[in-house]
């Protein structure tokens, strides 16, 4: 059966608005479960899913094992440590490695932009991204869209500001395309430095001073600062980073209105966000964590060829919907 | 002694005698002795039919990678030499980065005799700037050049160091040979995998700005200017080079340039689904840089078209795209995207194709060939401008299958190759 979604889910531009409201929408009957005391319902009993991470991940990792088992798919973890260069296995022996084990699914993370679409072209079963290099973090895009959605009711004309390093995002390009198609108003915000040279290119606005984003946004998403960043040469030091460019309650606290946090985490405090920010009452950082269960529970279920129509009755038929 | 040859009846263009003259070539003892209307036909003599083809002097691929010393599983000089001859080159200048390097006269002397023994195409080495191309200390220039080598190039490890660039361009003067290189600022083009653009920010592929080139273009030119000494610009790619070359050239400065059939027919958009048979260093660029290519190609601000042939094993190339290695095979596909991509647009004329291929190479290289006057070498190329045909690399007689052509149709093909009077390629006899 073929799924809305396609095959796989790799990356949100080539989503159509359609697609993108299909999988939030398709989110909502699945928050309850979690609230649930019995967080499970039988809807992929059967289904063999393997969560294949080349980098290290704690969040999304646990994340994507909660969606599946409370979907009640089997589901295997595996860790490959190093990086693809340095492993010994390539990545199509793999591919061809997990296709003679007859999976359904393979959720990814890999260091290497691209590495996603390379799977899911070598292999039958579905493909989830959940990371490839610098390029997308579809399900994080997803999330963030379901939680600005909780809270603003629509995303049409929102202004969103993502803040930080969006060279090496893969969770800012996401948030653009992811962002865009929904009629959302996007900006970016951080140093040169660490925007790409052709941003503008995107059709966003750039805001150069954190303060002035600030004034413009009604929500702003911050992202992780590697650290490694600073050593590489892309910014003299994070604690100048801080002051530049860091969302801290002072600055937030002069805008002329509310301004909505988010942050994919893990949080780097007192460099791109302070502490009283990221606990403070505009924070939206664990309802993103939350959200995160029920669009990864989302995806599975309409890339496994669940109806959408049916998400809320597969909530409890047993057997589901296949 | 080989049979005479005559090739009969096609349309000769030998832009080094301004020659476009419906005619026969006669060769005899491996030399020209007429090109023109309809000449006599010694005793003996073999004829092939060259009819709706055109006959001209033999292309000269001043750019490729024969892999041999060291990956001789990728190619070796007899499988790149017979693949050149296949694309309707009569002779190739083999880059010095194999393994163990090419930068001493022993070295120089095994490329030469693995050429020799090829018995096809002819294969001229390069040897190596510095040595082991680490870019510290210059290699023994004279004796390669005694043993053999045609020019100095450090290709695929950029000279980064703007005095040994100086001195090599300084000392490369007793020898009367250009000093070829890949320009390539090493800061700026760390870790980049394709051209810096809207492309690379969308894939989130680390990217090359075009700036990496023109750099180290520029430095060359003025490097060139100080010293006297041939610079030859290795693959251009962008735009801004070209008028950094024209620059050079308009003061008179010893600066010469090729250009690769991929960066005048493909843009970074053919690496959208990060297909590894886009990725080469220079890396493909823009439309723009594209149009500006042909053009510099039409006016002559770029010399010579050349392929920059790199073969790889398949599964090098199967992988990741920030993984796998740059370079793409050019011999077997070069004439015919030379042919759609320029002639075709009516971009340049066939005269210029032969000029730019054949003609160029021969004088900026020094090389015999160029020419089908009398008394010189018979290196001619034979080749059937309208031919079209489906590229299918598992047809290749390289033994790379990297390209990003595979499955276009194009138009023009070699038919003939002959290499010193004999017939080294014929497509009849890959056809049956």
């Amino acid at each position: 059966m073929t799924s809305p979604l396609g095959k796989d889910l790799l990356a949100l531009e080539p989503l159509t608005p359609e697609q993108i409201g299909l999988i939030l929408d398709t989110a909502e009957p699945f928050k309850e479960i979690s609230e649930r005391a019995i967080k499970k319902v039988p809807t992929l009993r059967g289904s063999t899913i393997v969560n294949l991470f080349f980098e290290p991940s704690t969040r999304t990792r646990v994340s994507f094992e909660f969606a599946e088992k409370r979907l009640s798919a089997d589901t295997v973890n595996v860790a490959a440590s190093g990086s693809s260069v340095s492993k010994g296995e390539t990545l199509v022996d793999t591919a061809r490695n997990l296709e003679a084990m007859r999976i359904d699914m393979v959720v990814m993370r890999h260091g290497a932009s691209g590495a996603a679409q390379f799977l899911a072209q070598r292999i039958e079963s579905n493909v989830i991204n959940a990371g490839d290099g610098t390029h997308e973090h579809p399900t994080q895009g997803l999330l963030d869209l379901l939680t600005l959605r909780d809270h603003f009711g629509d995303l049409r004309g929102l202004r969103v500001c993502i803040v930080g390093d969006v060279l090496h995002s893969r969770v800012a390009r996401s948030n653009i395309w992811g962002l865009q198609k929904m009629g959302a108003d996007v900006a970016v915000c951080g140093p040169r430095s660490l925007l790409p040279n052709a941003i503008a290119e995107f059709g966003i606005t750039v805001f150069d001073r954190v303060e002035a984003a600030m004034e413009w946004a009604q929500a702003l998403n911050v992202l992780r600062l590697q650290l490694e960043r600073m050593t590489a040469g892309y910014i003299p030091s994070l604690r100048e980073y801080n002051r530049v460019f860091g969302v801290t309650r002072e600055r937030l606290e002069r805008a002329d209105h509310d301004i909505l946090i988010l942050h994919p985490g893990p949080m780097n405090r007192g460099v791109e966000i302070d502490s009283d920010v990221a606990d403070g009452p505009h924070s939206v950082i664990l309802n993103q964590v939350t959200n995160g269960v029920a669009i990864r529970m989302a995806v599975l279920y309409l890339l496994a060829g669940g109806r959408p129509e049916l998400a809320e009755t597969a909530k409890s038929t047993p057997g589901g919907e296949r | 002694m080989t049979r005479p040859l005559v090739l009969r009846g096609g349309r000769i263009i030998d832009p080094s005698q301004n020659l476009d003259v419906a005619g026969d070539v006669v060769v005899i003892d491996g030399k020209i002795v007429h090109a023109g209307p309809r000449g006599g036909v010694p005793d003996g003599a073999e004829i092939v039919d060259c009819t709706d083809a055109i006959v001209s002097p033999g292309f000269i691929d001043v750019h490729c990678h024969l892999r041999e010393p060291g990956r001789e599983d990728v190619e070796t000089i007899a499988t790149g030499a017979r693949a050149a001859a296949a694309g309707g080159f009569t002779a190739v200048c083999a880059m010095p980065n194999t393994d163990p390097v090419t930068d001493n006269q022993a070295a120089v002397g095994f490329v030469v005799r693995q050429g020799q023994k090829a018995n096809s195409a002819r294969v001229y080495p390069i040897g190596a700037i510095s040595v082991r191309q680490e870019g510290h200390a210059l290699a023994e220039v004279g004796e390669m050049v005694g043993a053999g080598a045609v020019a100095i190039s450090d290709d695929g490890r950029p000279v980064a160091s703007a005095q040994l660039m100086r001195t090599a361009l300084e000392y490369a003067r007793t020898f009367t040979i250009p000093v070829v290189d890949h320009c390539e600022e090493p800061t700026l083009a760390v870790g980049g995998a394709m051209n810096e653009g809207i492309v690379s920010a969308r894939l989130g592929l680390r990217g090359v700005p075009t700036e990496a080139e023109e750099i180290m273009v520029i430095r060359d030119i003025l490097l060139g200017r100080r010293t006297g000494g041939h610079i030859h610009i290795a693959h251009v790619s962008a735009k801004g080079s070209v008028e950094l070359i024209r620059w050079g050239k308009d003061r008179g400065i010893a600066v010469t340039a090729e250009v690769c059939p991929h960066h005048l027919s493909l843009t970074e958009n053919a690496v959208e689904g990060y297909d590894t048979n886009a990725k080469m260093n220079p890396p493909l660029r823009t439309a723009e840089d594209v149009a500006v290519l042909g053009e510099a190609v039409r006016d002559g601000t770029i010399d010579v078209i050349a392929t920059d042939h790199a073969p790889h094993h398949y599964d090098e190339k199967e992988r990741e795209f920030a993984d796998a290695p740059n370079g793409i095979v050019g011999f077997e596909t070069a004439l015919a995207v030379v042919v759609t991509s320029l002639v075709g647009p009516r971009i340049v004329d066939f005269a210029t194709l032969v000029e730019r291929m054949s003609v160029a190479p021969a004088r900026i290289f020094h090389l015999p060939g160029g020419s089908l006057a009398r008394g010189r070498p018979a290196d001619i190329t034979v080749f059937d401008p309208a031919r079209e045909w489906v590229v299918d690399p598992a047809q290749f007689l390289s033994k790379g299958r990297n390209t990003p052509y595979a499955g276009r149709k194009l138009r023009g093909r070699a038919i003939c190759t002959v290499v010193g009077g004999r017939i080294v390629y014929h497509i009849a006899a890959q056809e049956h």
